[in-house]
């Protein structure tokens, strides 16, 4: 990693993330040069075992926090500290091939949203982390599959390409995908909105038992229910030119 | 004949040309198996009909030599006649039909089947000297292809071959490394000739007159014809005898004698053929 | 949960950090116009670079100088060899280079005919490769030439068939088959899927992803097509008149784009 992103203690040894001063705005070029200021100062740390949750009316910047986090977006300002392997990086200040490795490694995504080529069998899209991170096909498989069954996806989709699958099907591979690699961050974008109570129960579990593993969990949550029970903090996050309002505790 | 050598130089080029030549020949005998350009003339036949041969003969012929010519390895085809008494007319020489007796010899598409010997010249005639040509039309890419050794293409060829025929079928001139350095075309001569190539005692002197490039073979090179392990090279046999002399060991031509199909096999090498014929007799 | 691949990971973690491939402000003008101006990147080993731009933007010709199919005005291309050297491409010896090439490179053009032997069957377009590096026997460069068929997809009864008599997507598939089976570290690829059909170009895109993963592939891609680098690529560069506008993660660019002229491009494309 470069030098510049490596900082000698810049988090308490305890926090697997910090996010320090975010701003972050958009231009439309498109639409005269418009400038949407979105963050304006965000901070947040994350302990291991920690699941934050971020709150806040649409608009109001938490999908673009989130997104910074998982370097999706590019901030125009602050640090995004990352404890990786041994060092502690800084997100903002990475090359692209770091943050390759380090959304290999370190930080997963489950996003609302599943892009795939349309040949590829549900199987293999899930499996596909863990055999970037080395693991054998086979092993890679099993692993997923387990995951399949706890998450009740049907069997006959296994090998079929996810294009065809429905809301909740999407959503059900997206959280087996992200949730095969451990993690020691992970970022979790609305991972319920499409489930049914059921599956909403397995994925409470298997978030519980990450946080069990020492992992920091950031989610977005529709649903009050589930944030209540697995959040151990909530980021409020304010309409138009407020900031964030700081953190609440449960 | 006196009137003729007043008025042509001694065969036929003046003696600046066949200096040219000479030392286009002496390069070529350095660097065995490479294409040498040359400033080629016009000759009084046209090109396509041994004129890069003919003018190879006439850089190197003397007073001296003894002077044999064979077309498809016949002396008495109207080529090789026409040719042989060219030289007669211009140099005045010594003619022969007979190989072991000929200093110098000019041949399209074989070379004789008595073993050649030290201090004889061969002298082919080239139509197209490049042997990367049929895949490669530009003339500064082969030559690039020359310059490092990519011959890989040209096995591209070979492998068709198998892959349509079983074999490698192509039985005229066919590819040769010459001192494993230089891919080189052999002439069209058959493939049953190639290892007559391989560490001949005799000069070998390619000539290519419509393409102007002169390349060479000196005595004891190692000429290989290219191959594959599982697919090692080969000559043509025959299950027939020359039906003149006998010999199961030559060229063998293939002679329609009638309108019935009727068919022979004779001795591609008139000479050869002749003079076994008499040691028979 | 995995702990057994440790170590490979390590090995790979520490490859990384050695690009395989830099070019520093490399240029190219054709008279007056700047094709490529002052272009640098660098690639990592195992990543796809995937390079956007309209017609005319120098994406094409920026290719052709890494390749060294064309000369350059000015700046280096800078390859690490297999024997972890570091070779400046333009300034190698011809015959270094062009056994480079012929080995640890490979270039798939957009168009097939430029790429195959139209001439020779797939066999033989799959098995040149092999005997330029000395390959001499024919049995085993059938046996190397039908498992390739099988890695893209063509079957083994059409080894003795002229490219000809294949369809578009096949001929694709022939030429990546040709250019891999040397096993080359980098593959530069112009519009790979141009001019295919969307059904065929699918089947495609997944070929060319699942053999960059297994056979731990570098690719450089060029493309008008942003769905194909969404798909394909892990980096993106976007150019404009000659200069590299913007550059990021794949996702990063199309999600985030900053300059006005990706801005543009990624809105004009629709979302399928």
């Amino acid at each position: 990693m470069t030098s510049t992103a490596i900082s000698p203690s810049p988090v308490s040894t305890n926090s697997l993330l910090w996010a320090d001063n975010l701003h972050k705005r958009f231009i439309l070029h498109a639409q005269g040069g418009i400038c949407l200021p979105v963050l304006k100062g965000t901070s947040l740390k994350v302990k291991p075992g920690e699941c934050v949750i971020l709150q806040g009316p649409s608009g109001s910047g938490k999908s673009t926090f989130m997104r910074s986090l998982y370097a999706n977006y590019r901030v125009d300002s602050g640090a995004i500290w990352v404890k990786h392997g041994e060092n502690r990086i800084d997100l903002t200040q990475c090359q692209p091939h770091e943050l390759m490795a380090i959304r290999q490694k370190t930080i997963g995504y489950v996003s609302q949203f599943l892009r795939v080529i349309p040949r590829v069998p549900a199987l293999e899209v899930a499996a596909e982390p863990l055999m970037e991170l080395g693991l054998e096909a086979a092993a890679a498989r099993d692993n997923v599959r387990s995951l399949f069954r706890r998450l009740n996806l049907p069997e006959r989709l296994w090998s079929l390409s996810p294009t065809t699958f429905s809301g909740g099907e999407k959503q059900r591979l997206n959280i087996a995908r992200a949730f095969s690699v451990d993690f020691p961050i992970l970022l979790l974008d609305e991972p319920t909105a499409a489930l049914d109570a059921a599956n909403r129960e397995v994925v409470i579990e298997l978030i519980e038992e990450k946080k069990a593993r020492g992992c920091a969990l950031i989610g977005i949550f529709h649903d009050e229910q589930v944030w209540q029970r697995v959040g151990n903090r909530v980021l409020t996050f304010g309409r138009e030119d407020e900031t964030a309002l700081g953190e609440s505790h449960e | 004949m006196t009137s003729l050598t007043q008025n042509f130089n001694f065969a036929y080029l003046d003696e600046q040309t066949k200096r040219t030549i000479r030392r286009t020949l002496l390069k070529a005998i350095a660097i065995p198996g490479h294409q040498i350009p040359f400033g080629s003339r016009e000759m009084p036949l046209s090109y396509g009909w041994g004129t890069g041969g003919m003018q190879v003969t006439a850089a190197v012929i003397g007073q001296d030599d003894v002077f044999k010519v064979i077309d498809q390895g016949a002396d008495d085809t109207t080529n090789a006649v026409n040719i042989r008494r060219f030289f007669e007319k211009v140099c005045g020489v010594e003619t022969t039909e007979s190989t072991s007796a000929a200093t110098l010899i000019q041949t399209r598409h074989r070379i004789p089947e008595t073993p050649l010997q030290e201090g004889q010249i061969m002298v082919y005639q080239v139509p197209i000297p490049e042997p990367l040509r049929w895949l490669e039309p530009s003339e500064v890419e082969t030559r690039k292809m020359h310059a490092l050794s990519e011959y890989g293409p040209m096995y591209v060829r070979l492998y068709e071959d198998i892959t349509q025929f079983g074999q490698i079928a192509t039985a005229y001139d066919y590819p040769v490394m010459v001192n494993q350095r230089y891919l080189m075309r052999p002439s069209p001569i058959p493939r049953f000739d190639n290892p007559k190539l391989n560490m001949s005692p005799a000069i070998q002197l390619f000539g290519a007159g419509r393409e102007k490039r002169i390349y060479a073979v000196p005595p004891y090179t190692e000429v290989k014809s290219l191959d594959f392990e599982d697919y090692p090279f080969q000559v043509e046999t025959w299950d027939k005898a020359c039906e003149f002399c006998g010999s199961t060991e030559s060229y063998l031509d293939e002679v329609v004698t009638d309108n019935d199909g009727g068919r022979l096999w004779i001795c591609s090498d008139t000479d050869f053929c002749r003079s076994r014929g008499k040691r028979e007799e | 949960m995995i702990t057994d691949c440790d170590e490979a990971r390590l090995i790979t973690m520490q490859d990384r950090l050695v690009p395989l491939l830099t070019v520093e402000r490399l240029s190219k003008a054709y008279g007056a116009v700047v094709a490529c101006d002052r272009v640098s990147l660098s690639l990592y080993p195992g990543q796809v670079l995937g390079i956007i731009g309209e017609s005319g933007s120098g994406k094409t010709t920026l290719l052709k100088a890494i390749a060294t199919h064309l000369p350059i005005d000015s700046g280096r291309v800078c390859y690490t060899s297999t024997a972890g050297q570091a070779l400046d491409l333009h300034e190698l010896p011809l015959p270094r280079r062009r056994q480079l090439m012929r080995t640890e490179w490979g270039f798939v053009q957009q168009n097939p005919r430029d790429g195959l032997r139209m001439n020779v069957t797939a066999g033989a377009n799959i098995g040149e490769r092999l005997m330029e590096v000395g390959g001499r026997h024919y049995g085993q460069i059938r046996q190397t030439a039908g498992l390739w068929l099988d890695q893209v997809e063509i079957s083994q009864a059409r080894m003795d068939d002229f490219p000809h008599t294949f369809s578009g997507g096949m001929q694709q598939r022939l030429q990546l088959a040709r250019v891999l089976v040397t096993s080359p570290r980098l593959v530069l690829m112009d519009e790979p899927t141009g001019g295919l059909d969307v059904s065929v170009q699918a089947k495609l895109l997944d070929l060319i992803r699942s053999l960059v993963r297994t056979l731990q592939l570098s690719v450089i891609l060029v493309t008008h097509d942003i769905g194909v680098v969404r798909l394909l690529a892990h980096r993106l560069l976007v150019m404009q008149g000659g200069q590299v506008v913007e550059a990021g993660l794949t996702d990063q660019v199309l999600d985030d784009p900053q300059h006005p002229y990706t801005q543009q491009l990624v809105s004009a494309t629709l979302v399928p």
